[in-house]
């Protein structure tokens, strides 16, 4: 395999010297050297422009009538359907300037050619067609600009009050949404509570009271290495340190505490936390905000026309109405299997390629229904442990 | 300069190819090295595109080339695929398209169009090319590396790019990457700073700043903008490096990753991207400008007419170099900065559009009513500013911070990047060497050969770049491994392989190239002084290169370079030598 690669290879460049040779003899016997051009073969040349435009327009209109009917369906949006038609404006323009530039360029260049008896016209400039086509693009992409910004102020406006609070967190390499619950507040977080059962890190007096019991055994467990480790070792050093990261992480945690006695921290306790696919009302506001565990990711809903990053360390937000419903939109591109999709769209690893949920848009009382099945980040199996630290709260 | 120190004397064969410090040889230098970085960033792309066309397909030669860890039984492992895309990006843009573009064509043209015997420092020259050279060599070094080379994508956006356990190619492979990257800084600096020296002072008597040739103007600007950017991607670069080995936070806060709660806190992975941005935009334009600068030279010349609105040109490249350093934002719409900024950064951008249409307006008129020849060299220019519009019309639909919520980082950025940048640098890079080819080696290329390259090469491009924009319209992210995850992209799998063929096509198109190149340098027609009967300065010098470009005096200069076809002369051009003949006027009148 290896060898008949080379052989190919050592043919190619056999058959591009032979070429070469030919060329350069012919070109003697028509008696031009190099500098001279041959006033056909430069028509020619000029006249495959002509046929290069038609080609390259040719290309163009085929991919629009095969593809056309692939790209997204209608915006299913409030807002989308508002940047559809900013993006067809946008595109009729565009489409103009380019089939005029192109025209021109392509009809120039086959029209010009050389010609032994001719001069080019001496022209440098002409002030008054350059004004022209100066403030023409002016005007042009002032109302592009205008046009544009008015619908980036509305998209970007103040989330609605009346809307439902979403969260949706990412981390490599899959997405978790959460839902505010009956008080329509998003309990607070903070990583140093992140656990297995506690993949979001939210702060109740219950992970609390968790959060230092684990870390206290670790650092006991920390502790009892340390004294079977050799002395003065690389190992004792990195004991050390390590139970001086697990002590500075457990007073983090402890101020927590301090201020949990303070006020508890009760309104992650109804939020509801799912996976794979959530579920929102057709018809209101939908207020997201982002949170990301470890690397930058992108939560992009491309038939919402969303998108926005999620940092670690800074909370974004976006929020959108949906106006058509998935059963709606399945009727409307006859595919019965359709899904409005959030993918990952900053790249995040190695899996990025595949970090989807599914979003389903439904009536108001099929949400509610589908929201009330969810458990709490609270639920039965914490209650007992709930009851305690509350009369404990309440002895304080 | 006394002439006696320019005289001929025998040079070592290190002197003269190796640590040389004439321009010429070292503009040959840059184009031999770029080429060569270019093959491995073309090479590494074929590779990707394999795995887009064919997910999950075997391919034995693919674990030939990178090995089993890599490809295990010839399928692409997803890691791999990043970190091909990282550095197939990185090459490209920095290694091809700055130092390969701009290294080549500064130091082989400024000098001779301006009328001096050399770059203002030899020295610094000399050490611009070696720390390029020495910063290619460990870019190639970290595609060795057990845990893989970089892979975070060329931008590195941190904590991608600052946490091996992100990532593996965070490891090493992105250390490595920093050094490379610095040291290719360090030649951008010294070498930008040498031209912009050499314009500004060593112009010839008579060779004022309206009778430069537009190639000058754009050279300069652009290593004015290199000077005032790339400071700025080291200083990213290095609060990286802080975060990476020293526990600073400039760039992390609230990570969790790998079991573990980071301790960093208070840093901004977006201050990362305001930096390499700050940088990053103004850095399209420093690949874009010489693009520009040559084809204007090449259609001019070719057309057998001045360049239409030469002022106009040059008040465009001044416009495009002041408004790329406050465009940065478009690339961060949905980072969650403030919208206000956003409308800011929406409003500059589109500013731009006005100079680029200015420029491409005047091409276009420069043909009208010419005498066109069509060499390869103009041929590939004429391709360029078709590229140059396509892909600069997209740019508005992006710049609209409403329009790129939903298409940033898709495909349809992937199809505008590569058509107004990499096409038009690339197209414009391949004008530049057939037309000064006859400069730089003595020889001429050979033109049937170069035909067969220009249009393979011309519509595998358009081939494999336009249909991305449908992919992205459709909603297809970037830096995916595969598109099969998602039943919604399975109607573009003919699309893919449609695009990954023109990509090999395209590429094998160039092994046409690198065989005329080489083989012209000893076999090819030698050249005449000046073959393309051109106006500008570097066409008066011998054929020969010799040190100090001009054997006697310095040559004298009367007129602007695009007297072409000029009224009540013989001939259809008149070498910028020759003096105004009574009443006749100078340049734009
Ligand atoms: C042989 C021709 C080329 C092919 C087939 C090709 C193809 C591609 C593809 C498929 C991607 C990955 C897109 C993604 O997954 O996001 C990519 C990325 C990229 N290419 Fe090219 N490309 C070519 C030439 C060039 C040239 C000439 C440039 C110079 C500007 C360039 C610059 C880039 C950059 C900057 C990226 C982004 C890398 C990243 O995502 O970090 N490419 N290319
Ligand atoms: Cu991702
Ligand atoms: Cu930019």
């Amino acid at each position: 395999m290896t060898f008949l690669i080379i052989l190919l290879v050592l043919l190619v460049f056999a058959a591009l010297i032979q070429l070469v040779r030919v060329f350069e003899l012919t070109g003697k016997l028509k008696g031009n050297n190099q500098d001279r051009i041959d006033f056909k073969e430069n028509r020619f040349r000029a006249k495959l422009w002509l046929v290069f435009g038609a080609g390259y327009f040719a290309f163009i209109i085929w991919l629009i009538v095969k593809y056309g009917p692939v790209m997204l369906p209608e915006a299913a949006s409030e807002h989308g359907a508002t940047i559809d038609s900013v993006m067809a404006f946008n595109w009729a323009i565009l489409f103009l300037a380019f089939a005029i530039t192109h025209v021109l360029l392509f009809y120039f260049a086959s029209k010009y050619y050389w010609m032994p008896n001719r001069k080019a016209d001496y022209i440098t400039h002409n002030n008054k067609l350059e004004l022209v086509w100066t403030s023409f693009p002016a005007i042009v992409l002032a109302v592009i600009i205008i046009y544009g910004l008015s619908a980036w102020n509305d998209i970007t406006d103040e989330a609605p009050s009346n809307g439902i609070n979403i969260e949706l967190y990412s981390k490599q390499f899959d997405w978790t949404a959460r839902y505010a619950g009956s008080d329509s507040t998003l309990g607070a977080a903070n990583i140093n509570f992140i656990n297995t059962s506690n993949p979001l890190g939210l702060i109740t007096p219950e992970t609390i009271e968790t959060r230092i019991s684990e870390i206290e055994d670790e650092i006991t467990k920390l502790e009892g290495d340390l004294e079977e480790a050799p002395e003065d070792g690389l190992k004792e050093e990195e004991l050390t340190e390590k139970i001086a990261r697990k002590n500075r992480q457990l007073n983090k945690i402890l101020a927590y505490k301090r201020k949990n006695e303070v006020e508890p921290y009760r309104s992650a306790d109804d939020d509801k936390l799912v996976k794979v696919e959530f579920h929102v009302p057709v018809g209101v506001p939908v207020n997201f905000q982002f949170r990301s565990q470890d690397v930058i990711h992108s939560a992009y809903m491309p038939h919402f026309r969303a998108q926005m990053n999620t940092v670690p360390g800074t909370i974004t937000e976006f929020h959108f109405t949906p106006t058509i419903t998935t059963a709606e939109m399945r009727q409307k591109t006859g595919n019965s299997e359709f899904n409005y999709l959030l993918l990952c769209n900053k790249i995040c690893g190695a899996a990025h390629y595949n970090m989807q949920m599914n979003i389903i848009v439904e009536s108001q009382e099929a949400y509610d229904k589908w929201l009330a099945e969810q458990s709490t980040f609270t639920s039965s199996e914490t209650a007992e442990l709930r009851n305690q630290i509350n009369e404990q709260l309440a002895q304080n | 300069m006394a002439t006696h120190a320019h005289e001929h004397h025998k040079e070592s064969f290190v002197s003269k190819y190796i640590f040389t410090m004439d321009h010429k040889m070292i503009a040959k230098q840059f184009l031999v090295t770029g080429m060569f970085m270019a093959t491995i960033g073309m090479i590494m792309s074929i590779l990707f595109r394999i795995q887009l066309a064919w997910p999950g397909e075997s391919f034995k030669f693919l674990t030939f080339f990178l090995g089993e860890k890599w490809a295990p039984g010839g399928v692409l492992d997803p890691n791999m695929y990043l970190a091909l895309g990282t550095i197939h990006g990185t090459i490209m843009v920095f290694f091809l398209l700055t130092a390969g573009l701009s290294g080549t064509f500064s130091n082989l043209l400024i000098p001779l169009q301006i009328g001096a015997r050399d770059m203002a420092s030899g020295f610094m020259n000399m050490l611009s090319y070696w720390f390029f050279f020495t910063a290619s060599v460990i870019m190639l070094v970290s595609l060795f590396v057990e845990s893989g080379p970089a892979a975070a994508g060329w931008t590195v956006y941190p904590p991608l790019s600052a946490l091996p356990q992100a990532i593996p190619g965070s490891g090493l492979g992105m250390t490595l990457w920093l050094v490379s990257m610095t040291l290719f800084i360090a030649s951008q600096l010294i070498g930008g700073l040498n031209y912009i020296v050499t314009i500004v002072n060593l112009r010839t008597k008579g060779m004022t700043m309206t009778r430069l040739p537009l190639t000058m103007w754009a050279l300069l600007v652009t290593a004015i903008l290199g000077l005032l950017s790339f400071p700025v991607l080291l200083s990213a670069a290095l609060l990286l490096v802080f975060d990476r080995m020293f526990g600073t936070s400039f760039y992390l806060s609230d990570i969790y990753i790998a079991g573990e709660a980071l301790e960093n806190s208070g840093g901004s992975p977006i201050l990362y991207q305001h930096l390499f941005w700050f940088l990053g935009h103004p850095e399209v334009y420093i690949i874009l400008l010489p693009a520009l600068g040559l084809t204007s030279e090449i259609i001019s010349n070719n057309s057998r007419k001045p360049i239409f609105g030469y002022r106009a040109m040059i008040g465009s490249i001044l416009a495009i170099g002041f408004l790329s350093f406050i465009v940065w934002g478009h690339h961060m719409f949905v980072t969650g900065m403030d919208p206000f900024i956003g409308a800011v950064f929406t409003f500059t951008t589109l500013l731009i559009a006005i100079p680029s249409a200015v420029k491409a307006f005047n091409y276009i008129t420069t043909l009208w009513k010419g005498n066109i020849r069509f060499t390869p060299a103009m041929m590939f220019s004429v391709a360029m500013v078709s590229t140059f519009i396509s892909g600069g019309l997209t740019g508005i639909i992006l710049a609209d911070s409403a329009l790129d919520i939903n298409l940033h980082d898709t495909y349809f950025v992937v199809a505008h990047f590569h058509i107004v940048m990499g096409l038009s640098a690339v197209l414009a890079m391949f004008a530049g060497v057939y037309h000064w080819y006859p400069k730089m080696y003595g020889r001429m290329l050979n033109m049937k050969l170069g035909y067969a390259h220009f249009w393979l090469t011309f519509v595998s491009g358009y081939g494999v770049f336009f249909p991305m924009h449908f992919l992205g319209l459709a909603g297809v992210p970037r830096r995916y491994y595969t598109n099969s995850e998602f039943p919604l992209f399975d109607a573009f799998i003919d699309m893919n392989v449609l695009m990954t063929v023109f990509a090999i096509v395209g590429s094998a198109a160039q092994v046409i190239f690198f065989f005329n190149f080489f083989y012209s340098m000893v076999r090819g027609p030698k050249a005449s002084q000046n073959p393309w009967q051109a106006n500008s300065l570097e066409w008066t010098t011998p054929v020969e290169h010799i040190h100090g470009n001009w054997p006697g005096a310095l040559p004298e200069v009367h007129r602007w370079a695009y007297d072409y076809s000029k009224p009540g002369k013989d001939e259809d051009f008149v070498p910028q030598t020759v003096p105004l003949a009574e009443g006749e006027t100078d340049g734009e009148h």
